[in-house]
């Protein structure tokens, strides 16, 4: 994980989450910070997608800033997984 | 037969417009991976097509995903985007019957086991395409429709494109025959100026006339106007209920062929009552439909 990049996929349009990735130090696991619109009612549960997208990929240290316009559960995944591919990890394809 | 009198493309880069892509009543809808994204953003836009296809529900519309042309991104796109189910593949700029042959190989490779077998509609949009337009509706079983794209292909042939159409005339009457010949169907050009209605229904009336089965819309505002034109008329239905009756009296008279109104009724007649009452059955237009 040592060969990661800072990346971003998404945008701030309505119904969509921007997602920037920076690799984090070895041991400082998957950090999230989540600005949301929803964050009330649904920080946790974005928080949660988020964090489990990562860890399906084997991502174990990373910072991911996540600004969120009311994205979909799949829209977030899809966005998550966008940035990891251009950050540098090669997705495991069976959990795309 | 699947009806496919709109299809309506989406951009694949759009999450409010792909989660909302089920509620326009579209016949189908087309998950746009080629023009309506960035080339930058292809990965992306991949991705979240991909995941769209697996979790949103798109009613009875049917699921089709426009990839880019093979020199691109082609192989990419159908590796991720077969395992997640589309119902077809819209393949662009096709010119001849080996890039057809050469996607269906791709799509085979790519299909997981047990599952429903990917269709595919093959976008004519250049001269070469629809010089070769009957090989390429043979190329393939998995080929069920002839699609024309009229922007790339007056831009090929060097014409201004027009509201009338004459310069894409012989394209679209070419488009037509070479699916109706190969047993397929053919699906028009869509009409671009939006915010002309009247132009709409005139463009959808001249497709039609032809022969076409349906078209291609790039608005949700445009749905309403194209099914109204495709869908039969009240005229349309009792006619086709009159002819399925006087042939049945034939039949049951001992004759093969009946008249209607002074007129032969044979099997090319009863054919196309039949589609028309076939249609009107689908749409719930015709309460009690004789068959």
């Amino acid at each position: 994980m040592n060969e990661l990049k800072t990346a971003q996929a998404g945008t701030l349009e309505s119904n969509d989450i921007m997602i920037t990735l920076t690799p984090g130090a070895e041991g400082s696991g998957v950090v999230i910070e989540l600005e949301s619109i929803v964050l009330a009612q649904y920080g946790q549960a974005i928080r949660k997608t988020i964090a489990n997208v990562a860890n399906e990929q084997n991502v174990t240290d990373i910072y991911i800033k996540a600004v969120d316009r009311g994205a979909l559960d799949c829209t977030i995944q899809a966005r998550v997984l966008a940035a990891l591919s251009r950050a540098g990890v090669i997705l495991q394809k069976e959990l795309i | 037969m699947d009806l496919r009198r709109t299809m309506l493309f989406m951009p694949g880069n759009n999450p409010g417009m792909l989660q909302n892509g089920g509620v326009f009543g579209a016949d189908a809808i087309i998950l746009d991976l080629e023009d309506a994204v960035a080339p930058k953003e292809k990965d992306a836009a991949r991705l979240l097509v991909a995941q769209s296809l697996k979790t949103v529900d798109y009613g009875t519309s049917e699921k089709i995903v426009r990839i880019n042309p093979l020199d691109t991104f082609a192989r990419k796109d159908i590796e991720d985007i077969v395992p997640c189910k589309p119902d077809a593949l819209l393949v662009p700029k096709v010119e001849s019957p080996e890039d057809i042959q050469e996607v269906a190989r791709l799509v085979a490779a790519a299909e997981k086991s047990g599952q429903a077998p990917v269709k595919l509609i093959a976008l004519l949009e250049t001269p070469c395409g629809i010089a070769e337009a009957y090989r390429i509706a043979k190329a393939d079983k998995r080929v069920v429709a002839l699609a024309f794209g009229a922007e790339d292909y007056t831009a090929s042939l060097g014409a201004k494109r027009t509201k009338e159409g004459t310069e894409i005339f012989s394209a679209r009457t070419i488009v037509v025959n070479s699916a109706a010949a190969a047993g397929i169907q053919s699906i028009d050009t869509p009409f671009t100026d939006v915010n002309d209605r009247e132009g709409l229904i005139a463009d959808t009336q001249l497709a039609k006339q032809l022969g076409f089965k349906g078209k291609l819309s790039i608005n949700p505002r445009q749905i309403d106007e194209i099914h109204n034109v495709f869908n039969p008329t009240e005229q349309d239905i009792n006619w086709a209920g009159r002819v399925i009756k006087a042939i049945r009296k034939a039949e049951a008279e001992g004759s093969g062929v009946a008249s209607l109104d002074g007129k032969m009724v044979d099997a090319p007649i009863v054919a196309r009552a039949e589609r028309i009452l076939f249609l009107a059955r689908l749409l719930g237009l015709a309460e009690e439909v004789v068959l």
